[in-house]
């Protein structure tokens, strides 16, 4: 049934192409004029704004703006006598073909760069169609390594990939651990059995001995799982210091609500990677309770900073969630915008060879300098987050904490 | 893999609350069979819509889904009446494979058009009583699958009395049985169409108002349930109401326990294992008419 809701969106997205085809068209018929009369730098800004991944999509888009908007209120690109950024918006569906065909109108709309695309797969297409036309692309988040490892020279990934936060996770599991007295020896790997998830427990099937930590049950589930009932039994008979889960939203919500029905908890941390509920501000709102000492480790912003904490304050005003799909695009348009800057010209080499040089510093995730090597930014780290009285707090690295962990939980609460 | 026993009977309890819903959504699709002698497709749409109009009606009205069951029955019930009479009827022209065509376009337009108007993002609803459990010393069955299972229960009953008591149900019977001869006697046929479809369409009403407390809603949640309703339905007996009550409950056991000795990703297998079992050896289902 999805094949056909398929087809049918391709239907309309064909007509969708005529139509921007004829609009390219007319303004070729009158390209002095239009130049002329507005000094815009375009940026693609390419995310799923509908289908499966519509809501990260829309975050994402959303972050991209709010910096852009800021940098045009701030006078533009200074060295292009203070040339405007003119966002080109385009929706991948949540699909991977899809976003590469976007990228094909996003270079004929004459874009100068693209940002996006938040998912990875969508981001192996459209890296790849972006390097046909020579345009630099930014991803924003994309964590498969596959996307800075095929010698791309256009792309470049602003946040750490599936590589850096496992081991960077790993580290801080050890330290946070050593530091409370090594608690946790024990754990329950909870995890989806796709790709992602199965590879995750793979992982750390292999890496956790080795920290001191024995892994009692590998407990897999299908995307999406009806029933949680047996795993949080399973759960609770093997009663495991950890419990680390990696699984997709919608199975996390349903997870946790059940350990809370089933009065299942770990006797030491709920220690996920990559999605857990640590770094889902709705879920921290909505369930307080189940929610309360989940930990993460994922993409998060540095909470210290003064400039963080007005971009945060932005954010608050507009009403949006703060999550880390609008920190990374708000990042990706002001690394791109500095990029734009030293490059002086608008000229896709020469903002290719900015970006690849790029060491831009003010930033509002707790990245080091911006330093591009074969595509990967090298300065980007994940952080590890843990829900506190509702609240999402970082709590290591310790140079970046906005509170102290809870580790081990309460027992009585 | 070793599971302790301990589990086991807390399993097989969370596999019959969970069945009884199966059941309860298998019961409006295996009615709408039996008479129409149709597979809806947009079964599992509609699904998604109730659980979509028990989530507004909480979070914009303040009503509990349990007090929505009689503001939703009824308006499932006009719903699915206008669809089989205004637009599925009319655009199928009377043939079968039409009428299985018209229901999957509307499978899509619905799906599309949540998408649209509610994006994908998940939804759910946190009322007073979602984490309340009943200790039973040997394991916690949570309040809300307690009232689903019996709301499910009762809900059959309620349906069942009404195929066996009243004359709405005598002629739906006649109907199933024999079309041309129901029309001689002067029963409206196409009437009994709508209201059968209705029927079916309030059930799977019901069945979202029990899931909404313990389960979530996004524009795909449906074909996480439409799958195990046809595997109920022909377990069952296509057009049999105790075969869908009591293949629900027993798909839900399956379900538990093969997830706890097999692994989640696994024991899903079993409810297939089953169904192609069914399929083989007893076609007409546990409790169908041999046809």
């Amino acid at each position: 049934m999805s094949r056909s809701t398929g087809n049918n969106l391709r239907i309309t997205r064909r007509r969708m192409m005529a139509g921007t085809a004829g609009l390219g068209l007319a303004s070729v018929a009158m390209p002095t004029v239009l130049r002329a009369q507005n000094q815009t730098l375009k940026i693609g800004i390419l995310h799923p704004v509908t289908g499966g991944l519509a809501y990260e999509g829309e975050q994402s888009r959303k972050g991209a703006l709010l910096a852009l908007e800021e940098i045009n209120a701030a006078g533009g690109i200074k060295s292009m006598g203070g040339a405007k950024l003119e966002a080109i918006l385009a929706d991948a569906q949540s699909k991977p073909e899809v976003g590469a065909a976007e990228v094909d109108r996003l270079a004929e709309a004459g874009v100068l760069a693209i940002q996006g695309p938040y998912a990875s797969g969508i981001a192996l297409a459209t890296t790849q169609a972006a390097a046909k036309h020579n345009l630099p692309h930014l991803v924003d988040v994309g964590v498969v390594d596959q996307i800075v490892t095929r010698g791309l020279p256009n792309t470049f990934r602003f946040a750490p990939g599936f590589g850096k936060v496992t081991s960077f996770a790993l580290e801080a599991l050890q330290k946070i651990n050593a530091a409370a007295g090594n608690p946790a020896k024990t754990a329950v790997i909870v995890h989806e059995d796709g790709a992602f998830g199965a590879g995750m427990a793979k992982l750390l099937n292999e890496k956790l001995p080795g920290l001191g930590i024995q892994v009692l049950q590998t407990l897999s589930h299908p995307t999406p799982q009806r029933d949680f009932t047996n795993i949080a039994l399973q759960i609770r008979q093997a009663n495991p210091d950890l419990i680390i889960p990696s699984n997709y939203k919608n199975d996390f919500i349903l997870m946790a609500r059940t350990l809370r029905q089933q009065r299942v908890r770990p006797k030491v941390a709920n220690y996920a990677l990559l999605g857990g509920a640590a770094s889902n501000v709705a879920f921290a709102k909505q369930y307080p309770d189940a929610a309360e000492y989940m930990m993460d480790c994922n993409h998060w912003y540095n909470p210290t900073k003064e400039l963080s904490k007005a971009f945060a304050k932005k954010v608050a005003e507009k009403g949006w969630d703060l999550t880390y799909e609008v920190m990374l695009n708000y990042s990706c348009m002001r690394v791109l915008a500095d990029a734009l800057e030293r490059a002086a010209a608008p000229d896709r080499a020469k903002i290719t060879s900015a970006l690849a040089s790029s060491t831009y510093n003010d930033h509002i995730m707790p990245y080091g300098p911006t330093k591009f090597v074969n595509g990967q930014n090298e300065g980007a780290q994940p952080a590890n987050t843990q829900i506190l009285k509702g609240n999402i707090e970082v709590i290591y690295p310790n140079e970046f904490a906005s509170a102290k962990t809870v580790f081990p939980i309460p027992q009585n609460g | 893999m070793m599971v302790n026993f301990s589990l086991l009977l807390p399993a097989v309890l969370n596999g019959v609350t969970t069945g009884a819903i199966y059941a309860l959504i298998a019961l409006g699709l295996t009615l709408i069979y039996g008479v129409l002698h149709i597979i809806n497709f947009a079964h599992g749409s509609l699904l998604m819509l109730a659980l979509y109009a028990a989530f507004f009606l909480y979070t914009l009205a303040g009503i509990d889904p349990y007090v929505a069951v009689l503001i939703l029955v009824p308006a499932f019930f006009v719903l699915g009446y206008g669809l089989q009479r205004f637009v599925i009827q009319p655009t199928s022209h009377g043939r079968d494979e039409n009428i299985l065509l018209v229901t999957l376009g509307l499978a899509i337009i619905i799906d599309n058009l949540a998408l649209w108007l509610w994006t994908s993002t998940t939804r759910t609803i946190d009322t007073s009583y979602a984490f309340e459990v009943i200790d039973l010393g040997f394991a916690f069955i949570p309040l809300p699958k307690i009232i689903a299972f019996f709301g499910a229960l009762a809900f059959a009953a309620l349906l069942w009395a009404l195929i066996t008591f009243t004359d709405l149900g005598r002629a739906i019977r006649a109907v199933a049985r024999e079309r041309d001869g129901a029309r001689l006697v002067g029963i409206r046929v196409e009437h009994v169409y709508a209201m059968t479809f209705g029927i079916g369409t309030a059930a799977v009403a019901a069945a979202a108002c029990f899931l909404l407390p313990t389960f979530y809603v996004t524009p795909q949640v449906g074909y996480a349930f439409v799958l195990v309703a046809f595997t109920t339905v022909v377990l069952g007996g296509m057009g049999s109401f105790v075969g869908a009550l009591s293949a629900g409950l027993l798909l839900g056991i399956v379900e538990s326990l093969g997830g706890l000795y097999l692994g989640e990703s696994l024991g899903q297998l079993g409810i297939f294992v089953i169904f192609i079992l069914i399929l083989l050896f007893r076609p007409m289902g546990l409790f169908g008419a041999r046809a």
